[in-house]
């Protein structure tokens, strides 16, 4: 019995190192700018678990971060970098929006599948052109996707102070209709049904990724893309459509805020979901149950975060050094190992 | 006629000079860290840290010089976490490079907060003195683009030109290019690899830390949050637009410094401004689509090297 829980455990291992060890660089970092360790991170940890709330607002917080970290993840097992997904996240949430108050009412059946569908449409095409420039001319994905989500926030921007500006001072598009609203399942807090979405889209992914030959031809063009091409495997293939995919989830994420969280487009409304899903995807080893743990995670540490700003004087930023520091032990597991046999 | 030389004027010139140093300095320092196989986007990040630490070192001692001493050195230190992790830890370096460009993100409005009580901007401090070339002050027009501007734009044409003859000119340039092509080849015939990459990166994260100092201390005397808006990341399409070559990254740097001192000015003619602020990153992706004709980047780029 005890063995079943200790062997998973065991293969998580190095994840659960790199966590610690950035809780340990973050209790330095509040030790040297003469911050009380313990009361902090005990700050954190009650305002993003401690009460019901609080729950609802880490669940808030990690809905996006599911869909970005799949969208991460599933272009980096075809071996791609697409760290564009705020952009395709940001163009997703527009089109959903743009769904919502644009069009007349309708059966919420029909309205709100249509709402994720153009968001979908909208990230999948923020992700077509790096996805034909690295198939078909070799250029990397990593400058594309990244410039192309500085255009895709500009353009959104543009919208919401320009075209599609509602009434007021504040940089945000009409309502949305009630007939494309999310359910929300824990007031006061914004959690929304967005949440049951990403969760089917976890394992959807899953059972892309591992049960059918698409997905296998994904994975294998990412472990090794000669012995793949060897075997029959359409790399070009292959490349674009993990993009597309990958865009097409940041934009669902979008869609889920618009539709869940804010009823309507608003100008700076993602904290960064986008870039902080490269963080999810790669804390949870490109597998959608560890996505969906790292995501808790990362949502925790920005609810908890807000709420340390909040009760003490330690500015709010000292989760996003938590975040980084988890990146950079990440990246290097023979540093993690090199930590671990010094113990 | 006369709206086109409002904007189209020799000060628009001597901004585009102005604009184009932060991308020039990061991007050179990209062509030693890409010329040694060792990619670096988090250049970003890197030019954060010089930005801030160099207004801290200013705001500590007084002296915008000391501010760049401590910007410089804080630039050069997250260049050596890049290093180490992507070539002792063999970590992929885009992953690694992300970490310090997030660490970037996090850390300075933390320390700005609690050494100004403000996350989002540093109270003013002793900013770098505006130099004139003497001579050349006495030319009417040419005075006019190439002075006053800051120490560090001069600096970085010297940069250029050290840079240029470093690389192709000397036998650790030689080694630098031949770690780059086949690190393995290189390995065999004596250079040492992995110091050699070592001290690239190092100097990539020495030049974006200058490039960080000229944005905090050449023309505002601040730190305000997220002040780099990208512009590591431009360096390195102005890197790649110069074929990772030092004359030609200059050349390339000016065109991106000029569409950015466009922008500013264009701002005023009803364009919309998010459209004009697209430009330099539309701009990149058109060059590596290939406008540009075809570059081709070191072979060996991004491949941990492992002795044995």
């Amino acid at each position: 019995m005890l063995a079943k829980v200790i062997a998973p455990l065991r293969s998580i291992l190095p994840e659960i190192v790199a966590v610690c060890a950035a809780f340990m660089v973050g209790a330095i970092v509040l030790w040297v700018t003469g911050h009380p360790i313990g009361d902090t991170f005990y700050r954190l940890f009650h305002g993003a678990f401690g009460t019901r709330n609080a729950i609802g607002t880490t669940l808030t917080r990690a809905t996006p971060l599911v869909f970005t970290g799949l969208a991460f993840s599933i272009a980096f097992q075809c071996g791609l970098f697409n760290i564009g997904a705020e952009g395709q996240l940001q163009v997703g949430a527009f089109a959903a929006a743009w769904v919502g108050f644009a069009l007349p009412a309708m059966p919420p059946f029909v309205h709100i599948p249509l709402a994720f569908a153009a968001a979908a449409l909208a990230g999948v095409l923020w992700a077509l052109i790096p996805g034909v420039l690295r198939a078909k001319r070799g250029v990397h994905e990593v400058v594309t996707t990244m410039m192309l989500a500085h255009v895709g926030i500009l353009l959104t921007r543009y919208f919401v102070f320009g075209p599609f500006k509602a009434p007021g001072l504040i940089p945000h598009t009409e309502r949305i209709a009630s007939t494309v609203q999310l359910a929300r399942i824990m007031p006061p807090t914004q959690l929304s049904t967005a949440l049951f979405i990403a969760l089917f889209c976890a394992f959807a992914v899953y059972l892309f990724l591992w049960k059918t030959s698409l997905g296998y031809g994904i994975r294998a063009a990412g472990l090794n893309p000669t012995a793949a091409e060897a075997g029959g495997v359409p790399i070009t293939y292959s490349i674009i459509l993990s993009l597309l995919l990958s865009g097409g989830l940041a934009g669902l994420g979008g869609a889920g805020e618009v539709l869940g969280v804010f009823h309507r487009f608003i100008d700076g409304f993602s904290p960064g979901y986008g870039w902080d899903g490269i963080a999810v995807g790669l804390l949870g080893r490109l597998h959608p149950i560890g996505i969906v743990l790292s995501a808790l995670l990362f949502g925790a540490l920005r609810v908890g975060g807000i709420a340390i700003d909040r009760t003490t004087d330690v500015p709010l930023d000292i989760a996003v050094v938590l975040q980084a520091m988890v990146i950079l032990f990440i990246a290097a597991p023979k540093l993690l190992k090199f930590i671990r046999k010094r113990k | 006629m006369g709206a086109i030389w409002d904007i189209l004027n020799l000060a628009l010139l001597a901004a585009t000079i102005r604009m184009a140093t932060p991308l020039i300095l990061t991007a050179i320092g990209g062509v030693f860290t890409e010329r040694s196989g060792v990619t670096n986007i988090g250049m970003e990040g890197m030019m954060l840290f010089g930005a801030f630490f160099g207004v801290l070192a200013s705001y500590w001692t007084g002296s915008p010089w000391w501010g760049m001493v401590g910007g410089v050195a804080a630039g050069g230190v997250a260049g050596a976490i890049h290093a180490l992790l992507a070539i002792k830890y063999s970590a992929n370096q885009i992953v690694s490079a992300l970490g310090i460009n997030v660490l970037a993100l996090g850390l300075t409005p933390y320390l700005s907060a609690i050494t100004w009580g403000s996350r989002g901007a540093s109270d003013e401090v002793a900013g770098l003195p505006r130099w004139e070339i003497p001579l050349i002050r006495e030319i009417p027009v040419i005075s006019e683009i190439l002075g006053p501007h800051a120490p560090t734009v001069f600096l970085m044409v010297a940069i250029v030109v050290v840079a240029q003859i470093v690389l192709f000119k000397t036998k650790w340039g030689l080694r630098v290019r031949a770690v780059g092509e086949f690190a393995r080849a290189a390995a065999t015939a004596g250079v040492p690899v992995q110091q050699t990459r070592y001290i690239c990166v190092v100097i990539s994260g020495i030049l974006s830390g200058l490039a960080g100092v000229h944005l905090a201390l050449g023309h505002l005397a601040m730190f305000s949050w997220g002040m780099t808006g990208g512009r590591g990341f431009i360096a390195l399409a102005v890197m790649i637009f110069g074929n990772w070559r030092p004359y030609r990254t200059l050349a390339a740097g000016l065109v991106f410094g000029f569409a950015d001192a466009l922008q500013i000015r264009l701002q005023g003619l009803g364009v919309p401004v998010q459209f004009m602020q697209m430009i330099p990153y539309l701009v990149t992706i058109a060059v590596l689509a290939g406008v540009m004709g075809r570059s081709r980047p070191p072979a060996d780029i991004g491949k941990p090297y492992e002795a044995g």
